[in-house]
C-alpha cells in the first residue's frame, strides 16, 4: 500500500476580550512592557484567579459555530512545568473536561469538499514573552493571562493544502464569531502540528512528529510539505522514526529535532483548587446559540438568493466578514441596487484596501456614502465617471456626497436644450467626421460623442448625448 | 495605664470608648511588652513602631470623630504569609528575602478599613509547613509557658505572641490545624472559620483547598469580633462563599440549654496523652453541666485523615510553591541559563520540610501514581466529609482534643516527620471537610502546659463555636492564667 500522511492541528487563538482571563488587566499587545500587569497575572504570592465570563462566552460561541457539544460542566486544571515566562510555573488550562467537545468544519481543496472533525476546544491562559538581549534576558508579562482558546482537530488532514484550507476556514469562522482579532503578526493565532506517515488504510498511525509554535499559515504549509517529504523518504527507505518535537526553521526551510519523547514533560495535571468548575445552564447555552452570527456559507447563499448576486460576487464578498458587513450596508443604502453595491465594493473599495493595506472599517468613505452615489447615478443625477471622482474625494476627505456634487458642480447635465447646443457645436465643427459617419464608419460616432462630453466637462448625461447626436446626424 | 498589653480586645475597646486610653497608648504599651519579653519568646519577625503609631493616631482621630467599631484602634499581629502592602512577606522562608507586598490581602484591607492597626509580622513554619514553627528559616519561637518547648505551628508566632501578652489578637492560617494546635499549645483561643468564609486573596497559598485565615486571641468574644471583621464574600476569591456571616449576638448568653454536643470516641483512640484525655473529658462534662446534651456519635474514617491530608496538601503545595523561582521577586541565585537559575534558587531557598513536601506532592501527581495516591486521597476526603455530615445530623457541635499531646520540647520531634504528621490527626478532618473549628483552653498538664478543647461545627455555623466556647470559657478560669515570663530586655531590639 502507498504511504499516506496524517495531520492533526492544535490551534491556539487569543480571544479579543477587553480584559485578561483571571484579572482585570487590559488585553493590550501595544502597551509598554510590563505595564498591563497586576499581582494576579504576575503570579504574586497570595493572588488568586477569577474566571472572565466573557472568555467563556467567546469560547462557547466558537464551539457553537463549529457544531461542538457544550457540556454542562467543565473545569480548569493546573499543568506544571518550569519556564521563566510562565508566572506561576504552572499553566491553568483544561485537561479532561474542556468547554467544547466534538464538532468540525468543512474545507474545500481542489474542488473537493472534506469535513474536518474537531476533537475539543478548551480555554487556558497565555504566557509572557521572553526577549533575549545581548547581556541579559527580559520578560514582558503583558501577554501573560491573555485568554487563549485551543482548538484541537482529529487527525483528519492528509496534506499541507488541507491544513492550509482548514486554517483559512477556521480563521474566517473566528472572525465571523468576533472572538479574536485574528492578527497573525501579533501572534493571535498560533499552531502546533502533529504529523505522521503510515500505509494508507493502516489501523495504527505512524510515529508522529510535533512541530511547535507556527505563527503563519504559509509557514504551516511549507513546514508540512517539508516534513511529510522527509518522513515519506525515511519510511520509504525502511528507517524507523522516533517520536519527537521538531522546530521549523523558516529561513532554511527545514524542520529540526528539538527533543525526543524521553524528554517529554510529565505535566502532572490536576484540578485547580483555586477555581470552582464552570456550570453552564441549558438556558445560557441556548441564549448564546440564538445570538450566533451568520456564517460565511449561509451568508453567501443569502446574497445569491435574496440579493440576486452572481455566485462569484457572493463568494468574493463573504471572504472577509468586515468587507461583507460593509457591502451589506452599501446595499441597504443603495435603493435596492445590490449588484451596483457589489460592483462598487469589489472594484473600488477592495482596490483601495489592497493598495493601502487598510481595514475596511477604518475607511473614510462610509457605506452609506457609496449607497448615495449609487442612487445618484441611478437617478441620472451623476454619471459613473463623476461618481468615481466623488468617491476619490470621499476617500481622501470624507464628507457628504450630495454636498460634494453640489459644491463642485459635478451634477449631470440632463437639460435637452443645453446638450442640444453642445451637439450642434460639435456637428458644425467636425464636418469631416460627420461625413465619415454618414459614409458608414460607426467609430466616428464615438469621437463625436467624446467631443460633446468634453465640451460639457464630462457632466452631460451620456445616453441623452447619444440620442440627440444620432437624431441630429440623421437630419443632416 | 501601664498594663494595656495584657487586656483583651473587648476590654481595650471599652477603655477607648470611655476615653480612658487611646490606640496610641495601646501600641506603645505593646511595644514595651514586646521589648521586654519577645527576646525570650521570639514571636516577632518584624515590627515598625512608627508606622503602627501612625495607624493608631488615625484610628484615634476616627474615634474622636464619633466612629465606633469592633476593631477601631486595635493592634493586630500578622502571620508572615499574609500580604500587607508595603511590608515584607517572607512566609518564614529565606526565598522571599527582599519581597515587598504590592497589595493588601482582602482580610488586611478589611481590617484597615475597620481601623485596626497592623502591628508586627509574626513567625511561622516555612510556608506554613510544620506544627512547631521549628521549620521557620527566620528564627526560633518558644512557648511562653516553657521556653524549652515549641509553641506549635505553623501559626506558632501568632499563638506565642498572644499567649505572652505581646499581641492583643493575631491572624494565622489553618491548613491542617495550624491555628488550633498552636492555640492549644500556648493556651489561647484559636478560630478556624469554615472554608470559603474568609477570603484567601492575599494569603500565600500552601494548600488552596484547605487553607483558611484564622484568628488567635485571648477570649472567644475577641475571636468572634475579629472574625466578624475579616469574614465575608470576596469576588477576588472564587472559593469564597456568598453566605452572610452568622448572627453572633446570641452566642454570648452563656446559655447552652437545647444544644446537642457530640463526642466521637475515635478522637480519643489516636494515642492521646492521658492528661490531655482527662482534661478534655472533664471539659465535656463541664459543658454538659451548662445545659448541653451529650450525644455519642461515631467518626469511622478518622484513621484515613492523616494519609489523605499528606497527599492532597503536598500535591497542591507542589504547584502553589512553583512560582517561587527567583524570576520576579524574592531571593535569586544566578546561573547562566534561566532554568538553571530557577533550580539553584529553589535549592538554596527552600528548607528541608518544604522540599520534602514538594517532592511528595510532585510524586503523587506524577503520571502512573495519580490514581493510586491523589484520586484515592480524594475518595478518603469524601468519606470524611460524609462522617461529618452524619455527625452534624445528630448534634450541633463535636467536642474532642485538639492535639494528642501538649507542647513538646524543641528538637524533640523535628527529625521524625511521620510522628509529627500524626499529631495533626484531630485537626485535619475539619480542613478536609471544610468545616469550622476552634480551640479553647481547658486545663494544664502536670508539667504546667496548656491543653486545648476542640469544638467543631459545620462550615458556616461558627456562631455555635462561639456559643459553646464562650459559655465554657466564662464558667472556667483557664483563659485567665498567664505564663510567668521574666521581663528581660531582648538582645537585639528592633522597631
Ligand atoms: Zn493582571
Amino acid at each position: 500500500m502507498p504511504l499516506q500522511a496524517t495531520i492533526g492541528l492544535e490551534t491556539h487563538v487569543q480571544l479579543n476580550t477587553r480584559t485578561k482571563i483571571w484579572c482585570s488587566c487590559p488585553v493590550n499587545a501595544d502597551a509598554p512592557p510590563n505595564t498591563a500587569v497586576c499581582p494576579v497575572c504576575l503570579g504574586y504570592p497570595g493572588s488568586l484567579p477569577v474566571l472572565n465570563r466573557e472568555a467563556v462566552r467567546k469560547t462557547v460561541i466558537t464551539g457553537l459555530l463549529l457544531g461542538c457539544e457544550i457540556p454542562k460542566f467543565s473545569k480548569h486544571d493546573r499543568k506544571s512545568y518550569f519556564y521563566p515566562d510562565m508566572p506561576k510555573d504552572y499553566q491553568i488550562t483544561q485537561y479532561d473536561q474542556p468547554l467544547c467537545l466534538g464538532g468540525g468544519l468543512e474545507i474545500e481543496v481542489g474542488g473537493r469538499k472534506k469535513y474536518v472533525r474537531i476533537n475539543r476546544i478548551h480555554l487556558e491562559e497565555d504566557v509572557g514573552k521572553s526577549t533575549h538581549l545581548a547581556s541579559a534576558s527580559g520578560i514582558d508579562y503583558n501577554r501573560a493571562g491573555t485568554p487563549l482558546m485551543e482548538i484541537v482537530t482529529e487527525p483528519d488532514l492528509a496534506n499541507e493544502d488541507e491544513a492550509f484550507a482548514y486554517l483559512t476556514a477556521l480563521k474566517r469562522i473566528l472572525q465571523y464569531g468576533d472572538v479574536s482579532h485574528c492578527n497573525l503578526e501579533q501572534g493571535n493565532i498560533r499552531c502546533d502540528i502533529n504529523v505522521s506517515v503510515a500505509e494508507a488504510g493502516a489501523k495504527k498511525l505512524g510515529v508522529k512528529a510535533e512541530i511547535k509554535n507556527m505563527n503563519t499559515f504559509r509557514g504551516v504549509h511549507r513546514a508540512l510539505a517539508y516534513e511529510i517529504k522527509r518522513q515519506l523518504k525515511a519510511v520509504g527507505q525502511g528507517e524507523t522514526l522516533v517520536q519527537e518535537t521538531r522546530r521549523w526553521d523558516d529561513d532554511r526551510g527545514v524542520t529540526q529535532s528539538m527533543r525526543g519523547k524521553e524528554d517529554a514533560h510529565d505535566y502532572r495535571y490536576f484540578p485547580d483548587p483555586d477555581l470552582a468548575g464552570i456550570v453552564l445552564t441549558v438556558e445560557q447555552i441556548e441564549a448564546w446559540r440564538s445570538g450566533l452570527p451568520e456564517l460565511p456559507d449561509r451568508r453567501r447563499a443569502r446574497f445569491v438568493e435574496s440579493l440576486g448576486l452572481p455566485e462569484g460576487d457572493a463568494e468574493v464578498l463573504v471572504a472577509d466578514k468586515d468587507v461583507a458587513d460593509y457591502f451589506e450596508q452599501v446595499a441597504a443604502a443603495s435603493g435596492g441596487n445590490a449588484k451596483a453595491a457589489a460592483n462598487w465594493v469589489m472594484s473600488e473599495v477592495m482596490r483601495v484596501l489592497s493598495e493601502s493595506g487598510e481595514n475596511v472599517t477604518s475607511l473614510k468613505v462610509r457605506p452609506g456614502d457609496i449607497g448615495a452615489l449609487i442612487r445618484l447615478v441611478d437617478a441620472g443625477t451623476l454619471n459613473s465617471t463623476k461618481a468615481k471622482e466623488v468617491f476619490a474625494i470621499l476617500l481622501e476627505e470624507g464628507g457628504d456626497p450630495h454636498e460634494i456634487v453640489k459644491t463642485r458642480g459635478l451634477a449631470q447635465v440632463s437639460d435637452q436644450g443645453a446638450i442640444k447646443a453642445f451637439v450642434r457645436q460639435v456637428v458644425d465643427e467636425n464636418p469631416k467626421v460627420v461625413e465619415d459617419y454618414l459614409g458608414g464608419k460607426p467609430a466616428a460616432l464615438q469621437f463625436l460623442m467624446g467631443q460633446v462630453m468634453r465640451l460639457s466637462r464630462g457632466k452631460a448625461n451620456p445616453p441623452m448625448v447619444l440620442e440627440l447626436l444620432k437624431e441630429m446626424l440623421a437630419e443632416s | 495605664m501601664s498594663d494595656l498589653y495584657a487586656k483583651s480586645l473587648r476590654e481595650l475597646r471599652a477603655l477607648m470608648d470611655a476615653g480612658d486610653c487611646s490606640s496610641r497608648d495601646i501600641v506603645q504599651s505593646l511595644h514595651e511588652r514586646i521589648e521586654a519579653v519577645d527576646g525570650a519568646v521570639g514571636a516577632y519577625l518584624e515590627r515598625d513602631l512608627q508606622n503602627a503609631l501612625k495607624q493608631a493616631a488615625a484610628a484615634d482621630e476616627r474615634r474622636a470623630a464619633g466612629e465606633k467599631g469592633a476593631m477601631l484602634g486595635i493592634p493586630v499581629a500578622i502571620k508572615d504569609l499574609l500580604n500587607v502592602k508595603g511590608q515584607s512577606c517572607r512566609c518564614g522562608s529565606k526565598l522571599l528575602e527582599g519581597y515587598v507586598s504590592p497589595y493588601d490581602a482582602t482580610c488586611i484591607a478589611k481590617l484597615r478599613a475597620a481601623g485596626a492597626v497592623m502591628y508586627g509580622r509574626v513567625n511561622m513554619d516555612e510556608f506554613a509547613m510544620g506544627a512547631s514553627t521549628e521549620n521557620s528559616a527566620l528564627g526560633l519561637t518558644r512557648n511562653p509557658w516553657d521556653l524549652q518547648r515549641v509553641p506549635g505551628g505553623s501559626s506558632g508566632g501568632s499563638a506565642a505572641a498572644v499567649a505572652a501578652d505581646a499581641a492583643i489578637v493575631s491572624l494565622g492560617s489553618d491548613t491542617g490545624g495550624s491555628v488550633r494546635q498552636p492555640a492549644s499549645f500556648c493556651g489561647c483561643v484559636g478560630l478556624k472559620p469554615g472554608y470559603g468564609r474568609v477570603s484567601r486573596y492575599g494569603l500565600t497559598a500552601f494548600a488552596s483547598s484547605l487553607d483558611q485565615v484564622g484568628v488567635l486571641s485571648k477570649t472567644v468574644a475577641d475571636a468572634a469580633d475579629t472574625f466578624g471583621c475579616i469574614g465575608g464574600y470576596d469576588p477576588r476569591d472564587s472559593t469564597s462563599v456568598r453566605q452572610a456571616l452568622p448572627d453572633v449576638s446570641g452566642a454570648f448568653s452563656g446559655e447552652l440549654k437545647g444544644m446537642k454536643v457530640g463526642v466521637a470516641e475515635e478522637f480519643f483512640g489516636v494515642g492521646v496523652d492521658p492528661e490531655v484525655e482527662a482534661a478534655v473529658r472533664k471539659a465535656i462534662e463541664h459543658v454538659a453541666g451548662l445545659g448541653a446534651e451529650i450525644v455519642p456519635v461515631s467518626f469511622p474514617h478518622l484513621q484515613y485523615a492523616v494519609a489523605a491530608y499528606y497527599i492532597i496538601a503536598p500535591a497542591e503545595a507542589s504547584t502553589n510553591l512553583a512560582r517561587f523561582d527567583g524570576v520576579r521577586y524574592g531571593a535569586r541565585v544566578d546561573a547562566d541559563d534561566p532554568v538553571e537559575m530557577m533550580k539553584r534558587t529553589r535549592e538554596a531557598g527552600f528548607g528541608p520540610e518544604v522540599k520534602r513536601r514538594i517532592l511528595l506532592g510532585t510524586y503523587v501527581l506524577s503520571s502512573g501514581y495519580y490514581d493510586a495516591y491523589y484520586v484515592k486521597a480524594l475518595k478518603a476526603r469524601a468519606l470524611i466529609k460524609r462522617d461529618f455530615d452524619q455527625v452534624f445530623s445528630a448534634c450541633d457541635v463535636l467536642l474532642g482534643p485538639v492535639s494528642p499531646t501538649p507542647a513538646y520540647r524543641i528538637g524533640e520531634e523535628i527529625n521524625d516527620p511521620l510522628t509529627m504528621y500524626k499529631g495533626d490527626i484531630c485537626t485535619i478532618p475539619a480542613n478536609l471537610a471544610g468545616g469550622s473549628g476552634m480551640s479553647v483552653p481547658c486545663g494544664f498538664s502536670s508539667e504546667g502546659l496548656p491543653i486545648g478543647l476542640q469544638i467543631l461545627a459545620p462550615a458556616f455555623s461558627e456562631d455555635r463555636l462561639f456559643r459553646v466556647g464562650h459559655a465554657y470559657e466564662q464558667s472556667t478560669d483557664w483563659h485567665l492564667r498567664k505564663p510567668q515570663l521574666s521581663a528581660s530586655r531582648r538582645k537585639t531590639g528592633d522597631n
